[in-house]
């Protein structure tokens, strides 16, 4: 405790910061609005990548098969059902969904327009989800020609969601063909997706009758209790021929958001939002820092002549940076909440304050301010005691 | 004021031969100083001799540019000796590192002209930067010397205010409350009643006085301002980097 007391000193660098507000003022607005972009940025990068698999997040599989030949949900190729039958014997396997899997034009009833929408062809007696609230609304499929709407598509597909809770029979043309709206869900529309259905095999095919016999895009295969994914999915990759290809289910995931990454410029265009966002704050941190020394440069000087080290000055100005980044990332964090709120609600992206990110957007804050301080202290090698008398 | 003779020529003060084994504070042996390098290489001190006792009281005086300020700088140990010697409290700075001096310049006050005061702190955190330097004190007591020094300079009420709200004969004051709070052996003036009106000038350098002889501290100060030089145990004046020492004008 004594040793605490005898290395306590006055708060220099909160009070060179905290007695010029002003300045203090437009250093917290500068790193503020850096941290907010890049809070934004990687907000919707992430977002974005997370909401290519909201409807892969939701199926209730342990193992995932799909064509090879299969880029990403936006287009997705066939294989034979036979394989995932195949994968039945494999003594840990304990169930199987095949899944149809197609974007088709949805017309709106409304106004008659049409959209591109996901549709997803099953067994109605197949698990597909891990939602167990499904379960009730399948039966109704088994009759051709219906289908379940998912009423967080986006508006454009119609007011279908209030048409038929408000008792309305609910009737459209998908793929030129009537279909009638036999229940809702709620799945969330994804990157590749603006709005989703589920319908069963039977009706798909008649959606889309150029898919070949015996062909489907999507091959659930859940586990027995205790199974392990991984050694089971190479197992299966080495007994299933090469037409086919087995994932994990967070391989799965991994696969589209990958396809995003690589095959698209998104990634590029947000990190390139945030690395911008980084350098306006090193500029705003560093001009603040650079100013500030300067300005109390005959005060370091001073000091050093009264016999203070050069390191521990060095200290006051990393201090300084160290409180700017505390005290910049705090309203960057909360604005962040917000923003991410009006995202979510503007836009239905998936966009979370994850602890991830909070710590990212910190540490690249942290590091704004120290490398800032690290070029400002440069400057406080002029500060020549020599020259103050 | 009359000119003596060169203070090369001079033997030490009285009481050191008296007293050989009191080490004095400041001993100069032909001091010389450049600045510049190549044809722009000008000498400013010109093997200076000087000695003092701990305790005295020495101003120099002397016309602008004739090397006091560089003198002063020398032997507060913020440049690096070029040729001669200069011992400081004991330690010569002779061929010193960047380290020892500025170790050493903790056992030295300095006042300067501007006050030089940190404007974000108040009068009291600008004496307690003072008193931080010393070494095992806990940070109360470094609080409670801070409060002393300042009352011992009459600013037990301005304890709180920025130097920006004090006026210039009470930021003096300050510095001086902080040049002594970190005890120092040897305290260094350059111009300290500069900036202030004749009364408060005085005031100022009697209180300076005052404080350093109670420490047992001795003060080199260096001034153009005649009316103070009465303060002074002695007298020198420099001249074209030579020094001389001079009757004070009392005698």
């Amino acid at each position: 405790m004594s040793g605490f007391w005898q290395g306590r000193r006055i708060p220099l660098a909160w009070l060179l910061l905290t007695r010029q507000p002003m300045r203090l003022a437009v250093a917290l607005a500068g790193i503020s609005f850096a941290g907010i972009l890049m809070f934004m940025q990687l907000g919707f990068r992430d977002g974005l990548f997370d909401a290519s698999v909201t409807i892969h997040k939701l199926f209730d599989a342990d193992l995932v098969l799909m064509s090879p030949r299969t880029m990403s949900s936006i287009a997705m190729a066939g294989f034979p059902r036979r394989r995932l039958v195949q994968a039945l014997a494999d003594p840990d396997v304990a169930g199987i969904s095949p899944v149809h899997w197609r974007l088709i034009l949805w017309r709106n009833p409304e106004t008659r327009t049409t959209r591109s929408i996901l549709a997803l062809g099953f067994e109605p007696g197949d698990p597909l989800f891990t939602d167990p609230s499904l379960a009730a609304k399948t039966p109704a499929l088994r009759q051709v020609g219906r289908v379940l709407f998912d009423e967080r598509s986006r508006p454009e597909f119609g007011p279908i969601a209030s048409w038929y809770r408000a008792g309305k029979v609910v009737e459209t043309e998908v793929a030129g063909k009537r279909v009638r709206v036999a229940g809702l869900v709620s799945l969330g529309p994804s990157f590749g997706a603006d709005g989703n259905m589920l319908t069963s095999s039977e009706t798909f095919l008649r959606l889309a009758p150029d898919t070949p016999s015996g062909s489907i895009e999507l091959g659930l295969i859940r586990l027995r209790p205790g199974a392990v994914p991984a050694d089971v999915s190479r197992e299966l990759s080495r007994r299933l021929p090469p037409d086919v290809r087995v994932f994990t289910k967070p391989e799965f995931e991994e696969f589209e958001k990958n396809y995003w990454r690589s095959s698209t410029a998104i990634g590029f265009i947000f990190s390139l939002g945030a690395a911008m966002g980084f350098v306006v704050g090193c500029v705003i941190v560093y001009q603040i820092l650079y100013s500030d020394v300067s300005d109390h440069l005959p005060e370091y000087a001073t000091l050093m002549a009264m016999g203070y080290r050069l390191p521990s000055l060095l200290g006051v100005v990393a201090r300084e940076g160290l409180l700017l980044a505390v005290l910049g990332y705090v309203p960057a964090w909360l604005a962040g909440q917000g923003l991410y709120a009006l995202v979510r609600s503007g836009t239905r992206l998936p966009v979370e304050m994850v602890t991830e990110r909070a710590v990212l957007v910190f540490s690249l804050i942290l590091l704004m301010c120290m490398a800032s301080a690290g070029l400002a202290m440069r400057k406080l090698a002029d500060a020549d005691p020599a020259e103050i008398f | 004021m009359s000119l003596r003779s060169p203070i090369s020529s001079l033997s030490p003060a009285p009481e050191l031969s008296t007293h050989p084994a009191v080490e004095p504070a400041v001993v100069l042996e032909q001091l010389c100083h450049w600045y510049g390098t190549g044809g722009n290489r000008r000498q400013v001190l010109q093997g200076v001799d000087l000695s003092i006792a701990p305790g005295e009281v020495v101003l120099l005086t002397g016309p602008s540019g004739c090397g006091k300020t560089t003198l002063l700088t020398l032997v507060g140990a913020l440049r690096q000796v070029q040729q001669g010697s200069v011992r400081v409290l004991g330690q010569e700075l002779r061929g010193s590192g960047r380290a020892e001096r500025q170790r050493l310049r903790r056992s030295i006050g300095m006042i300067f002209q501007g006050h030089n005061l940190l404007r974000c702190l108040s009068a009291e955190q600008n004496v307690q930067m003072g008193a931080d330097l010393l070494p095992g004190l806990s940070y109360r007591a470094r609080r409670a010397m801070a409060r002393e020094w300042l009352r011992a300079v009459g600013l037990e009420d301005h304890l709180n205010q920025l130097p920006h709200d004090l006026s210039g004969g009470q930021k003096q004051r300050v510095a001086i409350a902080r040049a002594l709070a970190a005890r120092p052996k040897l305290l260094l003036a350059d111009e300290p009643t500069a900036a202030l009106d004749s009364r408060t000038g005085r005031e100022v350098v009697e209180l300076l006085r005052g404080l350093a002889r109670d420490q047992g501290c001795a003060v080199l100060m260096v001034t153009h301002d005649p009316r103070i030089l009465d303060v002074a145990d002695r007298l020198v004046q420099m001249e074209d980097g030579r020094l001389w020492e001079a009757s004070r004008p009392d005698e």
